[in-house]
């Protein structure tokens, strides 16, 4: 493992350095996703968080699936779940609007694995969550509203 | 040290389905204390799975997964006996590795 590399990342500076990197070219987004896509987690908006998963305008989809209660009494614990019919998808991620961060979880499937991928999460407040789904390259995403009656990220 | 991981993992019809629970505080970083301190971030940021040495399933967590992360995938092959290896780590370096036999 390369210890210059983690602590560059753990000084804080790594979210931009990265970025940057990854806007030189230097390194393509896959390289960035050999470690963890701190550019993207650290994101704050819906449409930060999709350029920095390299996902820009995603098209809407009916063949992507979100799957969550219309209701979450406990936010702290939210099921949802995304699946997909399109085919060879090799990225899922969820996303959730009004949370702090958006993105919440990103999955990478080789392939022989389903785009059917189930997690749970916790939601700050009653918001929209995306399910993202990249298929032979191209980004395609759908919505749910859950209502949240209980916040789940403390304060 | 963290508690071991429960990991189910059923083949069906050449299908396998994995379950697994995770045992882990998922701290946003935003929560605070009853000092009023803000309790530092602490989260699982990298998690694999692996059938017979073939990853199966990388995945990148945030803060807003739960506590005690729960995740459940589906991967084709896979037979009854064979070994799952699920490995995590978190952003204060710890990290857990747990298998579980196919059944």
């Amino acid at each position: 493992m390369n210890k210059q590399r983690r602590n560059v990342l753990k000084a804080g500076s790594g979210a931009a350095l990265m970025s940057i990197l990854a806007a030189a070219g230097i390194i393509t987004p896959g390289m960035a996703l050999a470690d963890w896509n701190k550019a993207a987690f650290d994101a704050k908006s819906m449409a930060d968080t999709l350029k920095a998963l390299g996902a820009g305008a995603p098209a809407d989809s009916k063949d992507v699936q979100v799957t969550g209660p219309d209701i979450a009494e406990n936010g702290a614990v939210v099921p949802v779940g995304v699946a997909s019919t399109l085919p060879n998808v090799t990225m899922v991620a969820i996303l959730i609007e009004k949370n702090p961060n958006a993105l919440a979880a990103s999955f990478n499937l080789p392939e022989g694995t389903e785009a059917n991928v189930q997690t749970r999460v916790k939601m700050g407040q009653t918001s929209n969550i995306y399910a993202l789904v990249k298929s032979d390259g191209k980004f395609f995403m759908a919505t749910k509203e859950i209502k949240v009656t209980l916040g789940g990220c403390g304060g | 040290m963290a508690n071991p991981m429960k990991i189910r993992a059923a083949n069906k019809d050449g299908v396998t389905e994995v379950k697994v629970l995770i045992s882990h505080e998922m701290e946003t970083g935003q929560r605070k204390d009853a000092a009023g301190a803000i309790v530092p971030a602490w989260f699982i940021t990298e998690l694999t799975a692996k059938h017979n040495d073939k990853v199966v399933l990388s995945s990148e967590f945030g803060p807003s997964v739960s506590k005690n992360p729960y995740m459940a995938f589906k991967f084709k092959g896979g037979a009854k006996g064979d070994k799952i290896v699920v490995s995590w780590k978190d952003n204060k370096g710890d990290s857990r590795t747990d298998e579980a036999a196919i059944n």
